[in-house]
């Protein structure tokens, strides 16, 4: 039988892929039908990116809300084990990853520090996801005759605006607490360098990440934005490089259903400043607990 | 037991003669109300720019207590200066283990003058003698008492962090525990090391007031605390200070909505503790008269005027007639008069105004299908007072289980299962408080698991204390008041 022709890679065509968003465990192309060109640093043509739309973003928020009862009921454990498999994942594709952000511009170094820091700043996230609660709650001493204590709950489902210029990491990083603490999430990635958050996404994909925790749409963020802000089915928001002027907006379109606001903004997502257990907290809400102690006979014992 | 007893197997219970018992009043004699009352700005009162006064009134008489100064932007302005710049001079150069002894000071002063608050807390807001005593007043004094003790150890308090303070609060309460939330919100602020703007509500500004003037006898550094009264636009002026650091709202979901909006172009740190429509829910295996206790406990103390209050009852359908006929009977129980009396279960409604929107929405209630049942225990004639009431037949749907009432106003519905519940009860979009009744263990760690509200209780209902926080989830409000998580909204973290 004949060998077939063509297969090493000088004279090989090469198969592109179809850069699609990621909502609810699948990836489906934007709903409009839009797009805009990503070209690499000398102009060439590397992608046609979904240019998603308020109903793209709304169906990642009702994937989001339908995956939360579940991920936030996991084991703290489990949900450990699950971050801690998105970096075995990501580690495997490394060099795909480099592959596309030098693609698109970014410095070997810079794009190779973007992949080792996202798969250790994942790692340090899942051991964090059943930690942070022996930091955050307490058992309260109340004067009356009660067993009290008060511990984090995540807040619910959360938008993310990840910043512009770390492509991956900075995505990973403002992900990654926000799981990690039982929230589900939206994300916008970069619009500048939007193809490794795309690919990130196949990550997640394969990861025992259950469809829905995390969603990442492309787009603009001038006209995505007030719908991430809006929504009554989100209940916080992160921000991250926006402009004064966005952030205005956003903090004004929360105010409908009370959103949690949070801007990392000036983060050097490569440093230590970059990864916090505080970055879990702030999307955890305090509840405390009260029951009563019966106090009747035999409590004077001093044995 | 007679024939007709047996039949329906229900023991008619008697309860008039409890109604009849001799007034049991406490002496007003204790209360030094002045005439009128000034500005509590930079250690002393002053007079308000405006020259402007308004009138507080005992809403179980209606009669005129005293006139408190309205404070105009401009006196705001005078207050916030003041604030700032003992913050920057004084407050925060001093050392923690000092700011603590004049925190402790105000603690202790405040119980050797726990009657004279009790009495004039009952007097302005309407609220019974006994719930001022025992419960307002004390655990006032115990909140900056607790807080005083953090002042010097707030570097245990967030591992790696270095905190430090925000700098002028402004600060805005209600009405409905006028002198108690003075304390949640001065005792964590100036145990952090800030200094405070502080404006009572309208209608209840004498206890703040005697605040000031033992502030004043404490020897506090002036301007630490200014105390403040006027009505919404003097709180609009605080809000919109550009010396104003931080906010610290407690009043309705609206208001909060509206502070919020106001400062989102700027950099202030907002906390918000909103409004509320706890849902409160007996199992059938619950020790009933138990959580009858506590349900009446949670709707009608303080006549209701509680953000928490179990004011959505959720009975399962199995125990339902027998839960009804024991909050009917316990309903008839409940004496309804005059604030001042040790006697009385339900005091005064704070306002005219807030007696308008409950009879409003006893309207709605019945419109809308409603049951309406309430005591048969007479109003006094004058003053501002409403019947406890209870409300059945009420729909998921309907306006009075899904508004906040802010009176003595129960909605009761019915469920058959747990996952049913949880979903009635998560469906709000408030989420400060819950109460659940079961003698189960697991079930109660199901629900106080499942239930999205900031304070849950379980087995009980309406109980506060300085080191258990208190706030809550969704559009209830953000940051907590009391305990360990109650230092974070005055702090920032380094």
């Amino acid at each position: 039988m004949a060998k077939i022709n063509n297969t090493n890679d000088e004279q090989r065509l090469e198969v592109l892929k179809t850069y699609k968003i990621y909502v609810g465990g699948q990836f489906p192309r934007t709903e409009s039908g839009r797009y805009y060109v990503v070209k690499s640093k000398n102009g060439d043509h590397l992608a046609n990116v979904c240019q998603c739309s308020r109903k793209d973003f709304r169906d990642a928020v009702l994937a989001a809300r339908n995956a939360f009862g579940g991920w936030s009921a996991r084991a703290a454990f489990n949900r450990g084990q699950i971050l801690y498999r998105i970096a075995e994942m990501l580690e495997g594709r490394k060099s795909q990853f480099v592959d596309e952000m030098t693609k698109q511009g970014l410095s070997l170094k810079q794009a190779n520090e973007e992949v080792n820091l996202s798969i250790e700043r994942l790692i340090y996230y899942a051991g964090w996801c059943d930690k942070y609660h022996a930091m955050a709650s307490t058992v309260n001493p109340v004067a009356s005759s009660h067993f009290n204590f008060s511990s984090p709950e995540p807040t619910g489902v959360v938008s993310v605006l990840a910043p512009d210029d770390s492509p991956l990491l900075g995505l990973v990083s403002m992900m990654a607490p926000i799981i990690s603490g039982g929230n589900t999430c939206v994300i916008l990635a970069s619009s500048k360098y939007p193809l490794s958050a795309v690919t990130f996404g196949e990550v997640l994909g394969t990861s025992d990440l259950s469809g829905g925790v995390v969603n990442i749409l492309t787009g603009f963020v001038d006209e995505l934005l007030p719908y991430f802000a809006d929504h009554m089915d989100v209940n916080a928001i992160t921000l991250s490089d926006q402009s004064e002027s966005q952030v205005t907006l956003a903090k004004e379109k929360s105010v409908f259903n009370l959103k949690r606001v949070f801007q990392y903004k000036n983060i050097n997502w490569i440093t230590e400043k970059g990864q916090s257990p505080y970055f879990i907290l702030d999307l955890q809400e305090i509840k405390t607990t009260w029951h009563p102690i019966e106090n009747i006979g035999g409590a004077k014992a001093s044995y | 037991m007679a024939k007709d007893d047996k039949k329906d197997n229900t023991l008619k219970l008697k309860f008039d003669s409890a109604r009849n018992l001799a007034p049991a009043p406490e002496s007003k004699s204790i209360a030094k109300i002045k005439p009128q009352y000034e500005l509590f700005i930079n250690g002393s009162f002053v007079k308000p720019e405006s020259g402007k006064y308004f009138d507080t009134i005992n809403p179980a008489t209606e009669e005129k207590l005293s006139q408190v100064a309205e404070a105009s932007p401009a006196d705001v302005d005078k207050a916030i200066k003041s604030a700032k710049s003992a913050y920057q001079k004084v407050w925060s150069k001093m050392p923690g283990k000092e700011r603590a002894k004049y925190i402790f000071r105000i603690s202790r002063m405040i119980q050797e003058k726990a009657r004279e608050f009790a009495v004039v807390e009952s007097l302005d807001g309407g609220k019974p003698i006994r719930e001022s005593r025992d419960f307002d007043v004390p655990t006032a004094a115990n909140h900056f008492f607790y807080y005083a003790g953090w002042a010097d150890k707030l570097n245990y308090a967030f591992p790696t962090k270095t905190p430090r303070p925000v700098g002028v609060a402004s600060q805005i309460i209600p009405w409905n525990f006028p002198l108690l939330m003075a304390a949640w919100k001065i005792a964590p602020a100036l145990a952090t090391g800030n200094t405070v703007v502080l404006k009572s509500a309208e209608t209840t500004p004498l206890t703040a007031l005697m605040l000031a003037e033992l502030i004043q006898e404490a020897d506090l550094p002036p301007g630490v605390v200014n105390i403040i009264t006027g009505a919404g636009e003097t709180g609009a002026a605080m809000v919109s200070h550009p010396d104003t650091d931080k906010i610290a709202f407690t009043g309705s979901t609206d208001v909060g909505k509206i502070i919020q909006k106001a400062v989102a172009s700027t950099h202030k740190k907002v906390t918000l503790e909103l409004g509320g429509k706890a849902a409160n829910i007996i199992f059938d295996d619950a020790p009933l008269d138990q959580a009858v206790e506590g349900v009446i406990n949670g709707i009608f103390f303080n006549q209701g005027h509680v953000c928490c209050a179990g004011s959505r009852l959720y009975v399962q359908e199995s125990v339902y007639d027998i839960v009804l006929r024991k909050l009917k009977d316990r309903l008839e129980t409940l004496i309804v008069g005059d604030p001042l009396d040790k006697n009385t279960d339900i005091g005064a409604i704070n306002s005219r105004g807030q007696l308008e929107t409950i009879q409003k929405y006893l309207k709605i209630g019945v419109q809308e299908g409603g049951e309406i049942y309430q005591s048969s225990c007479p109003l006094p004639k004058k003053g501002f007072f409403c019947s406890p009431t209870l409300f059945t037949n009420v729909s998921q749907s309907s306006r009075i289980a899904q508004e906040e009432i802010f009176g003595p106003v129960l909605s009761i519905l019915t469920f058959r299962t747990e996952d049913e519940v949880i979903e009635k009860a998560n469906n709000t979009p408030y989420g400060l408080s819950a109460g659940v009744w079961t003698d189960k263990g697991s079930k109660i760690f199901n629900m106080t698991t499942k239930l999205r509200a900031g304070v849950v209780w379980a087995n009980t209902f309406n109980k506060f204390d300085p080191t258990s926080p208190f706030g809550g989830f969704k559009e209830s409000g953000f940051g907590r008041e009391g305990g360990l998580h109650g230092l974070m909204p005055y702090l920032h973290l380094d």
